[in-house]
């Protein structure tokens, strides 16, 4: 698992409140891991911040699923 | 329409001196004091350097941690005073009707520490607007209401009443008059209130309110003492069903006292200061025993707002005795924020709670820290120094008075059927 992988688990468990085990990659933010519309703004937002980049609202709307997060900063974090 | 007679079945109690009601009635009647140095954040700066703080919380022991997180204290207080409240009624949630149960929840500022943590995190950014998705409903205090109603199906009359340190008072006085209106069944009511933070004491050092003496926490609020210095800020909440009689008796629940009466009053005369003849709170006394429609004779213990400031005081005992006349002699007075510290917005609901600790167990708490007469207070009067006094009760009122000059009054007597 990449370190981008790793940390955005850490994230969605931290958030979410999940065990580890739930965070795969197809799991679906709000239909998986119980977050309501909030959570996922949340988890934006702390991915902004932990990685130190700043996602458009037009693209923060594909990131629904863990993979989804995963491949989205591991191809715009430098 | 024949008003619903109304009744306290469950308590919960989150405060300086316990964190459950039995723990807080104990320290109440051995006279503890809950003050202490600060811990919540480095007062070393601040002129006031401690308060009476909620002790060994841990949220997690109640909440789950997905839940708490989304929480400012003031609301984490409020659901575990309200989930005690809730276990020591006894009220099958399976069988009740939810549609008739309401909760009425008071609190003076809200989530005031989430406020000032985000708005200082935008301060220190770059001016983006960086703010989390939860501020909000973190921040506002009717999410209390909102919170507890979540939890337990509660879809009755749900919201918040807002009048300083009079704001639990008007809680319980607005969950009393619906269910004698026969708007609902049972209501969970209180308050609950977390400003120990910077902005908090700061804010309130800026108005001279608080007590400064630092060399002796414990020692610090003291009511009717002739050195008092100003109120000590506390924290926590204060949970109580109130439970329409009949339906209360059907199922057989626990009636620890009967709501008869409550007023309401404002001063209509500054925004801080309280009105020196003391007229609002005599009004608000005079509004509850008419309210409760018992004679001035027939109260055996006043719990007074009595915040240790130096008006305030003096003020209200005079009230007390324009309002009872020769029978204030022999009324016991006490004010046991001289213990619990000011809890704002939660103060009328933990001190409703002493209250009914009086009914409850014959036990007056007393009014801790009286070292020096003050001239300006009738000698005769007996305020319950330093030391509970066993007595026994039938009758209480509870007093409580806001900035803004918002007066409430609330009476309970024992139930005899």
């Amino acid at each position: 698992m990449s370190e981008i992988a790793q940390k955005v688990k850490s994230i969605i468990i931290d958030k979410l409140g999940v065990e580890e085990s739930e965070v795969t990659t197809e799991a679906s933010f709000t239909n998986d891991l119980g977050a309501d519309s909030l959570d996922t703004v949340e988890l934006i937002m702390e991915f902004e911040k932990e990685f130190n980049i700043s996602i458009p609202d037009d693209q923060a709307e594909n990131i629904a699923t863990v993979g989804q997060a995963i491949s989205y900063l591991e191809e715009n974090v430098k | 329409m024949e008003l619903k007679r109304v009744v306290v079945t469950g308590i919960g109690a989150l405060t300086p001196l316990g964190n459950n009601k039995n723990d807080y009635w104990d320290a109440l009647a051995k006279g503890v004091s809950g003050a202490a140095p600060i811990t919540r954040f480095d007062a070393e700066k601040f002129r006031t350097k401690f308060a009476c703080e909620v002790k060994n919380f841990d949220p997690l022991q109640f909440l789950d941690r997905k839940e708490a997180r989304k929480m400012d204290p003031n609301a984490q207080y409020g659901m575990v005073a309200g989930d005690e409240a809730i276990v020591d009624s006894g009220m099958d949630l399976e069988k009740i009707n939810k549609d008739r149960v309401g909760v009425i929840w008071g609190s003076g500022i809200g989530g005031f520490t989430t406020f000032q943590d985000e708005v200082m995190n935008f301060a220190n950014g770059d001016g983006s607007p960086r703010f989390n998705p939860f501020f909000v409903p973190k921040m506002i205090l009717d999410i209390t209401p909102g919170l507890l109603s979540i939890k337990y199906g509660f879809r009755g009359p749900n919201f918040a009443t807002v009048s300083a340190c009079a704001s639990s008072n008007n809680a319980l006085t607005d969950a009393l008059n619906y269910i004698r209106l026969g708007k609902a069944n049972v209501i969970l009511t209180g308050g609950s209130e977390a400003a120990v933070n910077e902005s908090g004491i700061g804010g309130f050092n800026a108005m001279k309110a608080l007590s400064e003496r630092n060399d002796s926490p414990e020692t610090a609020s003291r009511p009717y003492d002739k050195d008092r210095d100003g109120f000590v800020l506390g924290e926590g909440a204060g949970a109580l069903v109130l439970e329409e009689l009949e339906h209360a008796k059907a199922r057989g629940a626990k009636i620890y006292a009967e709501v008869l009466g409550a007023g309401m009053s404002a001063d209509a005369h500054h925004i801080t200061a309280p009105h020196p003849e003391g007229d609002g709170i005599v009004l608000v006394m005079n509004e509850a025993l008419s309210d409760a429609n018992i004679d001035p004779t027939a109260v055996d213990y006043v719990n007074t707002h009595g915040t240790s400031t130096p008006l305030g005081d003096s003020g209200e005992v005079k009230a007390i005795q324009k309002v009872f006349g020769d029978h204030a002699y022999n009324i016991n007075i006490s004010s046991t924020k001289s213990m619990t510290g000011h809890l704002l917005g939660a103060a009328g609901a933990v001190e409703s709670i002493a209250s009914l600790m009086a009914l409850e167990r014959g036990i007056i708490p007393p009014t801790i820290n009286h070292f020096t007469d003050d001239p300006d207070i009738d000698p005769k009067l007996n305020l319950t120094f330093n030391e509970a006094q066993k007595r026994e009760v039938n009758v209480v009122m509870s007093n409580t008075f806001g900035f803004g000059g918002h007066n409430t009054s609330i009476v309970f007597g024992k139930y005899n059927g």
